[in-house]
């Protein structure tokens, strides 16, 4: 459903081009949880942008594909990009307060992402519209929802926002939902209910979701497959599970060696040392190079690419070149 | 200490960097200088005494004019005067006017400002409220009022401007006090038994000096016009001494005769309060967001 | 227990803010001055050497317990008992004795350090209050502490925005240890902090403890990270302590409802330590208004009419293990 091609976006800066994302591809299917899972900067968030096209500028994708069920979303015309926008295509954000527009009814916002790509598909009533609102708010569990659709947001609580900003995002049966950072600003209580929420929606209605989060055990209790970022370029890939049990690059072996586990008896974390590199000036060599326990002089030498390992697994990595 | 002095060294180099940078800033700056310098060597600079001329010679346009003559520039007024030269002296009074009306308000919004965000309660609301008070009277109006009462005089006009102007210090330093007090490397100063006194000067101030630097520097400019719109009413410094407003004042009778002597320094304050506010604009885009110094 | 089996001890500790209307909002709109009750009636205790965690969700008044126990907020009622004398009246130099013995770090590790000020600005302010005059001498007491935060002796001129995340978490953890302090409150610090440096920080932590002895209150809203640094657990809901005990014997027998949904909601990449999730209806309450009787009645899948009436009593349960709940009187 969704293919993504070699992408590559850079932001112009100052002191040289960043390449927030580079060489991205990935493929999604209908009804698939996808995580892309990252640091901070690794590109994660820009990969969302780049698919909606609402990279800002100066930032701009430089090549690649983005092929939406059979279509180029990078050659479309901008009038097209906006109708898939929403409608084809949802998005929730990590701040939910900051997403909501302070000054209009949750319900009323709601409400106007149904008209928005209602304008070719006949008139409806405003209370046929209402009612509409109302069954989304009671799915995305809102609780009273004719007494909250008159409410502001900030009478909401975080986990109604988010259930709000779900709302919205569900209004015109999106058959992908762009997840960044859904559940971050919540308590752990609050974003078991999220997630709840969303993995209803998927396996419900069958929503694809490209779920970007830093959190690796959200990851990977939620999502189906995994993607690993890591400066700007994915550096393993595959059915979740296996990853975590096994991981390939070690960047993500890592990864979980250095987040602390509930498990008996508790050890001593080993953290990945130093710290993310600069986005700067990277050249198309492996860029976890200088943090890796297992480099090889090879590595500084030649570029890597992401290559396929079977079982559905992909890895950036010259061990498995 | 001495550290100390070549970080401040450092830092002042570094801005003027910046200024450099940023084309209407330095032009602003570069004409500020020559107000500076014309201000301060105004007896060197000015071909005649600022208030001695003689009736023959009222009147003479500006040496470009038909009728003018070289030795009087930019013409002279009805007693004869050499407006070149009042204009120089004239640059002093703004000068003096602007910079020390808005260092007094300045001082006394910082103190009271920092005490009132600082501390807030009783006495944040009484001076809050005052200055309230104060902010509901129309600037000028307010001024002529207390010109009215004090009588013309250099330090009663420093006191007129002052008495109002601290409240636009007084609102930015309190503003900007309350949002730094609940930053957390206050409450780390607080942890490790710093006094409020070193909380405040230490650790607060040098994070809004800033912004009240900017806020000066363009306050400035409004003193300065200030300043003229009371010398051309008659309530400004003494009758006498050479100050724009009074000058634009003297030639209103003859503008449609000998519109130089009007215009000449209306235009003379044009130009600096233009100069003061690119640069005050200018320095404000460049601290604003902070510390892009490398 | 023995007085100097603790380092600190509070009883009954509440601290409550009053949100203030100003006169004329008062005419206008009848709304009243209200009380948050941030921090509700705690008594807690933190031994000698130890990590004690202290877990809650947002609003649930953790971060304002760690504050008022030092001190930067005075408390509303209640005592703290640093090692056995109570600290309410002190003044000048006891206060600066306790400031030095006891620090705190920050979670935000961009508003916790001055932007104008150099790390040896920084630094030199605890170095300072200490006592240390000498110049060379302080100079060389900031390389130390530098290097036994991770970082090197020429950072010392550099000012925070030139270092990363997790380097001026090193830094604030730097100021507080100038201080030679014993006990030390660590407000999230790692929280804003990716993965792999969060793990940098949280084994510095564990090594500088047992290098120099120290205490720490280590307050956290991840679970799994309270779990890998504590020697004990106290959990926290609307203002009050719900539930003490062990960290393995809180996590693998939680007794009180909240701990049980709170504990179940943890996410994790290992399948055998996830557990059946129990989603709790509804939000936290407000603290400006908390419900009667136990905080936690109101989404409490177990709440019975005595709950709603009464506050529970905390009771020991097993050795250490104290759960304040109707279900265990």
């Amino acid at each position: 459903m969704l293919r993504i091609h070699n992408l590559t976006t850079e932001f112009p800066t100052r002191r040289g081009a960043v390449r927030a994302v580079e060489e991205m591809s990935l493929s999604l299917q209908r009804g698939q949880i996808m995580g892309l899972v990252g640091e901070s900067g690794c590109g994660k968030s820009v990969t969302l942008l780049s698919i909606l096209r609402l990279v800002a500028r100066p930032g701009r994708i430089i090549s690649g594909s983005i092929h939406f069920e059979g279509r180029d979303i990078l050659s479309m015309a901008p009038a097209e990009v906006r109708r898939i926008r929403g409608a084809d295509i949802a998005m929730v954000f990590q701040d939910p307060l900051t997403t909501l527009n302070p000054v209009f009814r949750v319900g009323e916002q709601i409400r106007e992402s149904l008209r928005v790509h209602r304008i070719g598909t006949g008139r409806t009533s405003r209370r046929e519209e209402r009612e509409t609102v109302l069954s989304l708010m009671k799915e995305v569990g809102i609780p009273s929802p004719e007494s909250r659709y008159w409410q502001y947001p900030h009478e909401f609580s975080g986990g109604m926002q988010q259930r709000a900003l779900i709302a919205i995002a569900l209004a015109c049966r999106p058959k992908l939902l762009l997840a960044d950072e859904p559940t971050t600003a919540l308590d752990v209580t609050i974003q078991a209910q999220i997630l709840e929420l969303l993995s209803r929606i998927n396996s419900e209605r069958g929503t694809a979701i490209l779920f970007v989060t830093h959190d690796l055990a959200v990851a990977s209790e939620f999502c189906h497959w995994i993607s690993v970022m890591y400066a700007g370029r994915i550096v393993e890939q595959g059915p979740v599970d296996e990853v975590i049990a096994d991981p390939l690059h070690p960047y993500t072996e890592g990864l979980l060696r250095s987040i602390p586990r509930l498990v008996k008896p508790r050890r001593r974390l080993s953290p990945i040392p130093g710290d993310v590199p600069d986005l700067i000036g990277l050249t198309n060599r492996c860029s976890f190079e200088s943090r890796c326990d297992r480099r090889m002089p090879e590595c500084a030498e030649r570029p890597v690419s992401l290559v396929d390992v079977g079982g559905g697994r992909h890895v950036r990595c010259i061990l498995y070149e | 200490m001495l550290m100390r002095v070549r970080t401040v060294a450092r830092n002042l180099c570094g801005l003027l960097y910046l200024i450099c940078r940023h084309p209407s800033a330095l032009i602003g700056l570069v004409i500020l200088v020559a107000y500076v310098v014309m201000a301060l060597f105004a007896p060197v600079l000015a071909p005649y005494p600022p208030n001695t001329g003689s009736v023959r010679q009222s009147f003479l346009p500006p040496a470009w004019q038909e009728g003018g003559s070289p030795a009087h520039l930019l013409g002279t007024d009805h007693v004869g005067r050499d407006i070149l030269s009042r204009i120089i002296y004239g640059a002093r009074v703004s000068l003096w006017v602007g910079v020390l009306s808005v260092a007094i308000s300045m001082v006394v919004g910082l103190v009271l400002g920092a005490i009132s965000g600082y501390y807030r309660g009783i006495i944040d609301d009484v001076l809050s409220r005052f200055a309230e008070l104060l902010m509901a009277f129309p600037f000028l109006l307010f001024a002529i009022g207390v010109m009215a009462i004090l009588g013309p005089g250099f330090f009663n006009l420093i006191a007129a401007l002052t008495f109002k102007s601290w409240v636009e210090f007084f609102r930015l330093v309190r503003g900007e006090t309350i949002s730094e007090k609940t930053k957390e490397y206050v409450e780390a100063a607080r942890a490790q038994g710093q006094s409020n006194f070193r909380i405040v000067t230490g650790e607060i101030l040098p994070n809004i000096i800033h912004s009240v630097v900017v806020l000066a520097t363009l306050r400035v400019g409004y003193m300065i016009i200030t300043e003229a719109s009371l010398s051309f009413l008659g309530i400004g410094v003494q009758p006498g001494v050479p100050a724009w407003g009074s000058m634009v004042d003297d030639g209103r009778d003859y503008v449609r005769t000998a519109w130089w002597v009007s215009t000449m320094p209306g235009l003379a304050l044009l130009l600096l309060v233009l100069a003061i506010n690119l640069f005050g604009e200018g320095l404000r885009d460049i601290l604003d967001p902070r510390l892009k110094v490398d | 227990m023995k007085c100097d089996d603790y380092i600190l001890r509070v009883e009954g500790l509440k601290k409550h803010f009053v949100l203030r209307r100003s006169l004329l909002t008062k005419i206008l709109t009848r709304e009243r001055d209200c009380t948050v009750r941030a921090v509700d009636g705690v008594d807690l205790v933190i031994r000698r050497g130890e990590t004690l965690g202290l877990v809650g969700e947002s609003g649930c008044g953790k971060s304002t317990l760690g504050r008022t126990i030092l001190k930067l907020y005075e408390p509303t009622e209640g005592k703290i008992l640093f090692r056995g004398e109570d600290i309410a009246g002190w003044r000048g130099k006891q206060m600066d004795l306790f400031r030095r013995s006891a620090q705190i770090i920050f979670q935000n590790p961009y508003a916790s350090l001055n932007p104008r000020k150099t790390v040896r600005d920084i630094l030199s302010v605890p170095l300072l209050k200490r006592g240390v005059k000498d110049p060379k001498e302080r100079e060389e007491e900031m390389v130390t502490l530098l290097e036994k935060v991770g970082l090197k002796p020429w950072h010392i001129d550099s000012y925070p925005h030139q270092f990363s995340g997790g380097q001026r978490q090193r830094i604030g953890f730097a100021r507080a240890l100038a201080m030679k302090p014993e006990f030390i409150v660590c407000d999230e610090p790692v929280s804003s902090l990716d993965v792999s440096v969060q793990a940098q920080i949280l084994n510095l932590l564990s090594d500088l403890q047992q290098e120099m002895s120290l205490t720490y209150l280590f307050i956290a809203h991840d679970l799994s990270v309270v779990y890998h640094v504590s020697d004990r657990v106290a959990v926290m809901y609307l203002g009050r302590i719900v539930e003490t005990a062990p960290t393995e014997a809180l996590f693998e027998d939680p007794k009180h409802p909240y701990t049980r949904a709170l504990l179940s909601a943890i996410p994790s990449v290992d399948r055998e330590t996830r557990r059946k999730r129990q989603i709790l209806e509804g939000v936290v309450p407000s603290s400006i208004d908390p419900p009667s009787g136990c905080p936690f009645h109101t989404r409490c899948p177990q709440a019975f009419t005595e709950c709603r009436l009464c506050a529970p009593r905390s009771v020991e349960v097993d050795s250490g293990h104290h759960v304040a709940c109707h279900l265990y009187v």
